[in-house]
């Protein structure tokens, strides 16, 4: 890639370099302020609220109780010890399990079927701008309109899911999807893969099309399986894509909320970080401990991305892929 | 013979399968529109073609007290808030793309995790800045805070998008004497439109449908975005959900998100990928 910047140390003396870092600093200032005050500010409070006792009704009052709503020992007159606090509240780690699991298989399911539906629309045929056009119908739907929908389709009584399954013999009764504990889970996952499959079908097709076309036919001409060629050639090659894609998509899973909340409400088995961090935080009004739970969600994505950034290799600004 | 046989047997399971997936992506969006044609008892029998075209649920939708209202509020929300983040971001994805600094990885890696960011974690200082400020249950709320969201991705994508421009131009400028406000104002605005109408359109639909900061940021029904409208219409008990109406106001929300995402599909899927990954 050529920069600009290889014309400047040619033809540009040095003031015309610092009149464009000075003009670059004022263009960069607005922007930076603005995230500083909707990002880093409420970021530091989270911290600082997960580290008080304050409530909802009066966020001013709060006393310093240092970690006291992660873990907090009480030393009973008797001798015995108590625990308490998020990390040894079973709730919590009932919703951190129940977001882990979602988010590996939703992103397992989707990245399979994504890189599947990539693979049909990389190939030439008719009718395949109407495909892609189709495809991205899920995608442009609200998450809540989405959830909606699916809650008719899944209902227990009229559910067209019910019925098609009953007439095809897969179930032999109607089951209440969204509310039954076994299935909550199961709803939740399909919602969330039919609506970002798209996506992540379009982020693996931008990987397929820079595979040169040439390499394709030249394993053709050897005669090479295709199954060979997808497994030695293209899964090699779109790798870096992928693992892009992947990381977008566990990041967004794992802090999944509005699908949740709105499918399957108050439901113990699909309950996740998100959901349970809001509910203590706003409707029990235990507003510290919330941020507590917020806090740690974010210190588990910052540790997830980190491990993955380095473990993987992968190259998120694109730059030395060019 | 046997070569042609297995030719044309690959090429049925690959029509197939492409008609599965057309009918997978179409299908819940076609269900829900023919529910909402559906009133009274035919609602509770399962049609898979509209029996009778019944507009009486968008009546009542559109004619009730709140919806329009929310309609009103989540069209002036998104706007506001493309219209900020693409005024700040333009300037500012110049500077990142086209001026070396000391720092620009790490400040472009920086943005990149705050568009990451889980919303839940800002939200506890979200709630008090926005009580702080005194903009609780008022529009402001919302926009200033999707701002969390639009404006790292309007940013990253907008980089990517001007540092594919060419060189030469830039430099014609500045051998012209052009100032960097210049450039951006009368070079590169010119050929970075549709650059921003894509960007645009990807920051309304996500501050469209946003639904965590919306839900608890609103107090009073009028003040509601359309995803908590439609998440919270609901009838006297659990088996009163007026599923009608429900379907009647998904469909008016989605319906034109979907004919501006078809119009604009090509310029889309570049913005997204470019958002995601570097074509």
């Amino acid at each position: 890639m050529t920069t600009p910047d290889s014309f400047q140390g040619q033809n540009a003396g040095p003031s015309l370099q610092q009149q464009r870092a000075r003009a670059a600093f004022w263009f960069l200032a607005p922007m930076l302020f603005a995230l500083f005050c909707v990002a880093a500010w409420p970021l530091l409070r989270t911290f600082y609220f997960s580290m008080t006792d304050t409530t909802l009704d009066n966020l001013y009052a709060g006393k310093w109780i240092w970690f006291k709503n992660y873990l907090r020992v009480i030393s009973l007159p008797s001798g015995a010890v108590q625990y308490r606090g998020t990390l040894v509240d079973p709730n919590w780690w009932n919703a951190v399990w129940n977001t882990v699991r979602f988010s590996i298989v939703s992103v397992l399911f989707e990245s399979v079927l994504g890189l599947a539906v990539a693979l049909a629309l990389n190939a030439e045929f008719k009718g395949r701008s109407i495909v892609r056009a189709a495809i991205l119908i899920p995608w442009a739907i609200p998450t809540i309109v989405s959830a909606k929908m699916w809650a008719w389709m899944l209902n227990d009584q009229y559910g067209i899911i019910n019925d098609l399954m009953l007439k095809a013999h897969l179930i032999d009764h109607k089951i209440a999807w969204a509310s039954t504990t076994d299935t909550a889970m199961i709803a939740v996952l399909a919602v969330d893969i039919w609506k970002t499959t798209p996506f992540m079908a379009l982020l693996c097709l931008a990987g397929l099309q820079m595979v040169p076309r040439d390499i394709y036919e030249a394993a053709r001409i050897d005669g090479i399986h295709p199954v060979k060629v997808f497994f030695r050639i293209t899964l090699p090659l779109i790798r870096p894509a992928l693992m892009v894609a992947v990381i977008f998509r566990m990041l967004d899973a794992l802090r999944i909320f509005d699908l949740v909340y709105v499918l399957t409400p108050n439901s113990a088995a699909t309950k996740t970080m998100s959901v349970i961090s809001r509910e203590n935080m706003i409707d029990f009004n235990k507003f510290a401990y919330g941020s507590a739970q917020s806090t740690l969600l974010f210190a588990i994505l910052a540790v997830f991305v980190s491990l993955y950034i380095w473990l993987g290799k992968v190259d998120l600004s694109g730059e030395g892929r060019k | 013979m046997n070569a042609t046989l297995s030719r044309k047997f690959w090429n049925v399971a690959f029509y197939a399968f492409v008609v599965v997936i057309v009918v997978y992506a179409v299908f819940p969006f076609y269900y829900a529109i023919v529910t909402s044609f559906a009133t009274g008892t035919a609602l509770f029998e399962i049609h898979y073609f509209p029996a009778k075209i019944d507009w009486a649920n968008y009546v009542a939708v559109l004619s009730s007290a709140n919806f329009p209202r929310s309609l009103a509020n989540s069209v002036f929300i998104a706007t506001t808030t493309v219209v900020l983040a693409l005024f700040l971001a333009v300037t500012a994805s110049y500077a990142l793309s086209r001026v070396r600094f000391r720092g620009r990885g790490i400040l472009l890696m920086t943005i990149l995790g705050v568009s990451m960011f889980p919303q839940i974690a800002v939200l506890a200082g979200m709630i008090e800045m926005i009580k702080f400020l005194g903009l609780f249950n008022t529009p402001w709320a919302m926009i200033i805070s999707y701002t969390v969201f639009t404006l790292p991705f309007t940013v990253w994508v907008l980089t990517t998008f001007m540092r594919d421009l060419p060189v030469e131009i830039e430099e014609a400028a500045i051998v012209d004497g052009a100032t960097p406000w210049i450039i951006i104002t009368k070079v590169f605005l010119p050929l970075l439109w549709p650059a921003l109408v894509t960007t645009g359109l990807l920051a309304f639909i996500g501050a469209w449908n946003e639904f965590l900061f919306a839900l608890t940021f609103t107090l009073s029904e009028d003040k509601r975005t359309v995803p908590v409208a439609i998440a919270m219409l609901s009838g006297a008990s659990e088996q009163e959900i007026p599923w009608g109406p429900i379907m009647a106001a998904s469909v008016v929300v989605t319906v034109p998100l979907v004919v501006l995402v078809l119009i604009f599909q090509r310029k889309i899927v570049a913005g997204l990928t470019a958002g995601g990954v570097k074509g």
